[in-house]
């Protein structure tokens, strides 16, 4: 677009010149595509480099508002932690149904070695472990601590036991698979054991829905305080603001400074975040350490790692740049010379 | 270079603040713009730097109508212009330096060219010592030079100004004056409303007077102020 009035040649004139000489007319500054660019890019930089200047040259009003961003957005990050972490630590039981076949006690050792070869080849089933009597009686000895009771017993009271797990997990093969176990005459009973694994599926369902929920409530808070913030920010800036627009800023020029602020306090609350949540799994990680260690495993906390400093910082940022957006539409256009 | 043709202004208040106003100032023309506080000077001033429209009748400068200007083209058009307020519109939370390269940061200068035409633009209005100061701690007539500074540094092809030398004295205000028409005596269109009849009849310029928002005079005036 060409703003100029003229076309003349706008060249270093002297005073002396008489006026007849200028030409058809002064002309304003003439810029070319290529310093237009650089210019641009250079007023990018300066408005970045000029909110990081004053975001830390209020330190404790600008990470007052960097920490409410920061409470804010650990809340729904420790949250989704502690869902990653907790379905972790139930992996090694993890959602795998596995079906518990109790066979007759007086079924011969060969025949359910057989039996078992002949399931592992059924199409629904992925695996199959046989437990016998003998290897039950021992860990149940080891597992229950009963071990002194039991060896008082004359014969071993426990069944062998097939652990079929299946390929399928749908509930209707799983049922189908079941009955076809019953069917055998070898089973004296079929345990599906399904009901925690629902419970659990249902129960890390609700921890996710709610962390999102959760997380959605407080990145609306979150835009609200950067909103505020920019709010505040124009309102100081007002006099600026006028004196620009008369000078012949655009609209764009006016909103910059004022998006790098919102991209500033979200980008120092998400990190600030980030450290929340880090602190907060250091302190937690000694005692479940512990405590996964006085169950026998070796369970450790994990805390969040480079993705989650990635993800905060960036989603952060990007609610920072929205909300100081939002602030800019509607209360830059006010800001007009009257 | 200026043409209003029967430009009228009635505020949404249903005040008419121009009525029917016509004139041409041409190229490299000085002009004074008079009248008593609320005969339509400032809204004629606001209609030449496009914050106002007019209600009726056409605006033209430079052969731009400006009834024609979209609202994302006038900062382009306000690049054109030099604006000189009477409250010096200064910011004080940056150096002289700094004021008067406003314009050409809006504008997109380079930095080397930003520095070149801040330096000349000040040392024009006699403050290029004075650059690295903050604009606070300088005299109302320095500070109202480095307005005139930040309103020429882009090399406007019209100059106006509002009540320029509204708070200085007589002697600072003819100062101000003699670098208007300075910048004059290089062609450079020069609009300026005053009060200050007695420093406009010395100047020997074409003075348009306005009353009750109607143009009533428009000549060079001999002696006697155009109106009392």
């Amino acid at each position: 677009m060409n703003q100029r009035i003229h076309n003349s040649p706008r060249a270093t004139r002297t005073a002396q010149r008489p006026p007849a000489e200028r030409g058809p007319g002064a002309v304003a500054a003439r810029t070319s595509l290529g310093d237009r660019w650089h210019s641009w890019l250079g007023h990018h930089r300066e408005m970045a480099g000029e909110s990081l200047r004053r975001f830390f040259a209020t330190p404790l009003a600008s990470g007052m508002t960097a920490l409410v961003i920061a409470i804010a957005l650990a809340l729904p990050a420790a949250l989704q932690l502690g869902l990653v972490n907790f379905q972790r630590a139930v992996a090694g039981w993890d959602g795998q149904p596995q079906i518990s076949v109790f066979l007759h006690k007086d079924v011969r050792d060969s025949v359910v070695q057989s039996f078992a070869d002949e399931l592992r080849a059924k199409p629904l089933v992925a695996d199959v472990t046989y437990i016998s009597p003998d290897d039950a009686l021992a860990e149940f000895q080891q597992s229950s601590g009963l071990a002194d009771a039991l060896t008082g017993l004359d014969s071993n009271p426990l069944p062998a036991v097939l652990l079929v797990r299946p390929r399928n997990t749908a509930s209707a093969d799983l049922e189908a698979l079941a009955q076809q176990l019953r069917d055998s005459a070898l089973t004296d009973s079929v345990v599906l054991d399904m009901a925690w694994v629902q419970r659990l599926a249902q129960l890390t369902e609700l921890g996710r829905r709610l962390s999102a929920g959760l997380a959605l409530l407080l990145a609306l808070g979150v835009l609200l305080v950067v909103v505020n913030t920019i709010r505040l920010h124009i309102e100081n800036r007002r006099e600026e603001i006028l004196v620009v627009k008369l000078v012949g800023a655009t609209d764009a020029f006016v909103r910059r400074p004022f998006l790098y602020s919102g991209l500033c306090y979200g980008f120092f609350g998400g990190l600030l975040a980030w450290l929340l949540v880090a602190a907060g799994a250091a302190l937690l990680s000694g005692p479940v350490a512990g405590l996964s260690a006085s169950y026998g495993s070796g369970y450790t906390l994990h805390g969040p790692g480079i993705s989650y400093l990635l993800g905060l910082t960036a989603g952060a940022a990007l609610l920072g740049l929205l909300g100081a957006w939002v602030a800019v539409a509607r209360h830059i256009k006010a800001i007009e010379p009257r | 270079m200026i043409t209003f043709d029967n430009v009228n202004k009635r505020y949404e208040s249903g005040q008419d603040a121009l009525v029917r106003v016509s004139l041409d100032i041409e190229r490299g023309d000085m002009v004074f713009l008079t009248g008593h506080s609320g005969a339509g000077k400032s809204t004629l001033l606001k209609l030449l730097t496009a914050i106002e429209r007019p209600t009726r009748g056409s605006i033209l400068v430079a052969g731009q109508n400006l009834n024609r200007l979209r609202n994302g083209q006038v900062p382009y058009y306000r690049r054109n212009l030099g604006i000189v307020f009477q409250n010096h519109q200064l910011l004080f939370d940056r150096s002289v330096f700094e004021n008067v390269a406003l314009p050409l940061s809006v504008a997109g200068c380079s930095k080397r060219e930003v520095g070149r035409r801040v330096r000349a633009a000040l040392d024009k209005v006699g403050l290029l010592h004075k650059e690295k100061h903050n604009p606070i701690v300088l005299s109302g007539g320095e500070q109202q030079r480095v307005g005139i500074a930040r309103a020429v540094v882009n090399k406007p092809a019209i100059l106006v100004a509002d009540e320029p030398t509204g708070n200085l004295d007589p002697q600072l205000s003819a100062e101000i004056m003699q670098l208007f028409a300075d910048f004059n005596a290089v062609g450079v269109t020069v609009m300026v409303a005053s009060h200050d009849l007695e420093l406009i009849a010395r100047m020997k310029r074409r003075v348009l007077t306005l009353q009750a928002g109607q143009l009533i005079y428009d000549g060079i005036p001999s002696r006697e102020p155009a109106y009392s």
